[in-house]
């Protein structure tokens, strides 16, 4: 019980009578790897969503390290530790790379409220945003326009961003979506480095990555849990193929 | 009873009746910009200034043209609804794509030009219009005497909104109308015209706020400025209500006109803010609006 | 990256740096020519007029250029400081400083109501909200006695500063005022150079990533709104203190809609468009019916002569031109020009 740094229990959120999430009871391990998966429209997004207060859920409670979030800001719950990307492309695509990831690091210093200051005492920062680049292989595009890396690269950098908040728990929304074989193994070396001493919760469609990282899979439908195990548990399930793994299996085959 | 305090029965009425027609009036600006926001994306603010255009309109008919009420309560919203129509082919058509921002900017511009076009023709003196000769007079109700003009008012605005909201709630057209608010893509896949059909809608709710310019003329002074004041007004009870839902904005728009009429009777200074003071608490209390829906 | 691009990249940096050594040259000159300007035969007070537009366009700027928020609304901080500052000189005889200070200390006030009450939407909503708060403070100056109704506030007193400097003449007034429009421009540019700035940058561009990253956006919104609110008081005080009155139209929307348009045909996010485009923008109301006089003469066309009684036509015009082929503004386009790269 004591190891499970997230749990959840009956999350619900209702949109105008429908029902995007419904009744869930999950719990995260501390330091695991946990995939999330479903068909479009199962409800994935709309838990991070819940998880991290952009949305109110309707009913149910969430646990982080053993304190009830369930009530609290977006911002206090980001400064807890728990740090999402989003499923579209999350970059402060005007800013140089380097400044993208200043952003946050920049909230350790205490000093974002300063409006006297000059913005040359973040440069204080920049070593350590370059090590992070250097560590997800953008380092020699540091002074780059956002906007201009393609669409591999500006991942990875949401990636940089997300880890240089130090995250207790990351929660990855379909990293590797809508990216091609180089890139998405390059995202899956990062995310298995980058998972040493930390806990993940992703969404994720590609079954190859999910099979090779994740500790736990849960599989959503509707809104609701269909299935709950390591990958090979949840590849049994007659419920679960017959719903869905018999698609993503063939998702594996021949898309990926 | 104290006096001061003492409110005529029949000063309230007719205060609660006047509230109504305005109620009615800001129910069909706030639906029309609703309907426009919700396929065009745009804000807009040239809705007050097309009133107004409305208005001027009917009483330029009248003046030099002879033309009466009841033939300019039919010309008037389609002279404004072609004009709608150019303005949207030649100059909204170009910013669908941008920030909302420039929508509300571009039509602030058309505010501008339209209401100084009209200025330097009419300067900024109301201009007196008659209300036709069979609406002229009131009824005795018994407990009040209701102006037959007020009362056409009501009738004629909450009809036209009423037949608005069964349109666009009960009718295969208007499914692809709010269809094209979710995704002009799959609507488009019905074979209906995407482009057209937001043409034909702006042309339709500057339209219905000229219908509005038109019954507003012989009530209130027909003046380049009319609508100026009005459409922030719009704006509060958009906010208010939330632009999600056609019932939403019907019934927002008569209930703010009642409250604002109630005002004038109870505190008359404050009935030039009510609305304002009600959108902040609106605010406080449920920022997504009455009709909102969730974030 | 290739050679090439490390060179490309190289030579785009060049072209900055000679770029800000241009503008500091340039900044130099503009600056000198304001010192000298009243012994030019320049009437002080007209471009005492400009730069108090000058500044409120720039703290309008602070809000849409870099915190991505459309107030339409800051016509109340702008008049209605006019008004605050008016009342308590022409009635406490007050020394101009603190008036000012009172002016300033308004708007702050007004802006955290206004935009507490604003942040609480998105978007297109706090454009409409920021509109409609600000007409009811429009209603109130127009309804309160002693804001002296649709005639104003005439005859301010410029009032001593310090308690011992008098203001009567135009001359010290100016450098009074070009000192303290310097310095809130010195500011602004520090703000949005600043740790806070770049938060707000952040927000502009992506907020969503900037609340998952722990930062709320919100407070930052909220400090950012009552800063250009503070400055745009500052403005309106300034602009009663020089030109001695306070009137409705410095409160109505109308004139928040002027600062959109200077900030607009300036620059949307620059440093020094909304300057160019206060000065272009004040200059043209100032100059249009000579201009429309010039136009008949010109082209033969008589209507052009009544351009002087259209000043909102020509300004509605300005704004269609502007948003459908200028979005960048004079400022933004002369930089894409200069700097390719960017
Ligand atoms: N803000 C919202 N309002 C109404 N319905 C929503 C909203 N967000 C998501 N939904 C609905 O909730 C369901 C789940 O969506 P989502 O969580 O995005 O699915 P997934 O990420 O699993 O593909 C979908 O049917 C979607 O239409
Ligand atoms: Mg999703």
């Amino acid at each position: 019980m004591s190891s499970n740094l997230l749990s959840v229990e009956g999350l619900t959120k209702e949109f105008n009578g429908f029902c995007a999430v419904d009744n869930v009871n999950l719990k995260v391990e501390k330091g695991s790897i946990h995939a999330l998966i479903g068909p479009n429209g199962a409800g994935k997004s709309t838990l991070f969503n819940l998880l991290t207060k952009f949305l109110d859920p309707s009913s149910g409670k969430i646990i982080f390290n053993g304190q009830d979030i369930t009530r609290e800001q977006p911002s206090q719950i980001a400064k807890r530790g728990i740090i999402r990307s989003f499923q579209i492309s999350a970059v402060f695509p005007n800013m140089t790379v380097l400044e993208n990831v200043r952003i946050a690091l920049q909230r350790k210093l205490g000093t974002s409220y300063h409006l006297w200051k000059s913005v040359s005492t973040l440069n204080t920062l920049n070593k350590e945003a370059m090590d992070i680049l250097d560590s997800v292989g953008l380092a020699e595009f540091s002074d780059t326009i956002t906007v201009n890396l393609s669409y591999g690269r500006k991942r990875a950098l949401e990636i940089a961003t997300t880890l240089a908040v130090n995250p207790v728990l990351m929660l990855l929304d379909e990293p590797t979506q809508g990216m091609g074989h180089e890139d998405i193994d390059r995202v899956k070396e990062l995310i298995k480095r980058v998972s040493a001493g930390r806990t993940i919760l992703m969404v994720e469609h590609n079954m190859s990555l999910v099979a090779s990282l994740a500790d736990t899979i849960t599989v959503l439908q509707r809104g609701s849990i269909l299935a709950e195990g390591s990958y090979s548990e949840v590849a049994k399930d007659p419920q679960v193929i017959e719903a869905y793994m018999g698609n993503a299996h063939v998702e594996v085959l021949g898309e990926h | 009873m104290n006096p001061e305090f003492f409110i005529p029965i029949p000063v309230l009425l007719s205060q609660l009746t006047l509230g109504l027609v305005n109620g009615a009036f800001y129910a069909m600006l706030s639906l029309g910009l609703a309907v426009i926001f919700g396929l065009l994306n745009v804000i807009n603010f040239a809705h007050g200034a097309l009133y107004m255009l409305g208005a001027v309109l009917a009483w330029a008919g009248m003046n030099y043209f002879g033309v009466g009420y009841w033939t300019m309560l039919l010309v008037s919203p389609l002279i404004v609804g072609i004009i709608g129509i150019i303005i949207e082919r030649l100059l909204l058509h170009w910013i669908y794509e941008l920030d909302h921002i420039y929508g509300l900017l571009l039509t602030l511009g058309i505010t501008l030009v339209i209401e100084g076009i009209m200025r330097s023709a009419y300067g900024v003196s109301g201009l007196p219009y008659a209300a036709p000769s069979e609406l002229r007079g009131a009824t005795d109700l018994g407990f009040m005497f209701l102006p037959n003009y007020r009362a056409w008012v009501l009738v004629a605005s909450i009809t036209v909104c009423l037949a608005t909201w069964f349109f666009i709630e009960k009718t295969k057209v208007g499914s692809y109308l709010r269809a094209g608010t979710e995704n002009p893509k799959i609507v488009e896949s019905f074979g209906v015209n995407v482009p057209v059909m937001i043409t034909l809608t702006y042309g339709f709710g500057v339209a219905l706020a000229a219908f509005a310019g038109v019954l507003a003329a012989p009530m209130m002074q027909v003046s380049p400025l009319m609508g100026q004041n009005l459409i922030i007004i719009i704006f509060a009870v958009v906010v208010i209500g939330g632009m999600g839902s056609i019932m939403g904005a019907i019934v927002t728009g008569l209930a703010l006109g009642v409250l604002e009429g109630l005002t004038k009777v109870i505190y008359p200074q404050a009935s030039s803010t009510v609305v304002f003071l009600i959108m902040a608490i609106i605010l406080l209390v449920r920022p997504a609006g009455l009709f909102g829906r969730d974030k | 990256m290739s050679a090439f691009e490390k060179e490309l990249g190289n030579s785009s940096k060049n072209i900055s740096k000679i770029l800000k050594s241009k503008s500091v040259s340039w900044s130099l000159v503009v600056l000198t020519s304001l010192l000298l300007a009243p012994f030019i035969g320049v009437y002080p007070v007209l471009i005492l007029k400009i730069l108090c537009f000058a500044l409120f366009a720039c703290s309008f700027n602070l809000l849409i250029g870099f915190t991505g928020l459309l107030s339409f609304g800051h016509a109340a901080f702008f008049g209605g400081a006019g008004y605050i500052f008016g009342y308590f000189m022409k009635s406490w005889g007050i020394p101009a400083e603190i008036g000012i200070i009172l002016g300033v200390g308004f708007g702050a006030i007004l802006g955290y109501v206004i935009g507490s009450l604003a942040i609480k939407r998105q978007g297109i909503y706090f454009a409409m909200i920021t509109l409609a708060l600000a007409q009811m403070v429009y209603f109130i100056f127009l309804q309160t006695p002693f804001t002296g109704g649709e005639d104003g506030l005439q005859g301010i007193p410029r009032g001593k500063l310090f308690g011992f400097i008098p203001l009567d003449s135009d001359l010290v007034t100016y450098y009074f005022v070009l000192g303290v429009v310097l310095l809130a421009f010195l500011a602004i540019v520090r703000i949005v150079n600043s740790p806070y700035g770049q938060i707000l940058r952040a927000i502009k561009e992506n907020e969503p990533r900037a609340v998952s990253l722990g930062y709320d956006t919100n407070r930052f919104k909220l400090i950012a709104f009552v800063t250009s609110a503070s400055f745009s008081a500052l403005a309106g005080s300034l602009k009663a203190l020089v030109l001695g009155f306070a009137t409705l139209t410095d409160v109505h929307w109308t004139m928040s809609g002027s600062v959109i348009l200077m900030t607009l045909v300036g620059g949307l996010g620059t440093l020094t468009g909304p300057i160019l485009g206060a000065v272009l923008i004040v200059m043209l109301e100032n100059k249009i019916g000579e201009i429309g006089f010039f136009l008949a003469e010109v082209t033969g066309i008589q209507w052009f002569e009544t351009l002087g009684q259209s000043v909102p036509m020509v300004t509605g015009i300005i704004f269609i031109i502007c948003v459908l082929s200028f979005r960048q503004g004079i400022v933004g386009i002369f930089t894409r020009v200069c700097r390719p790269g960017r």
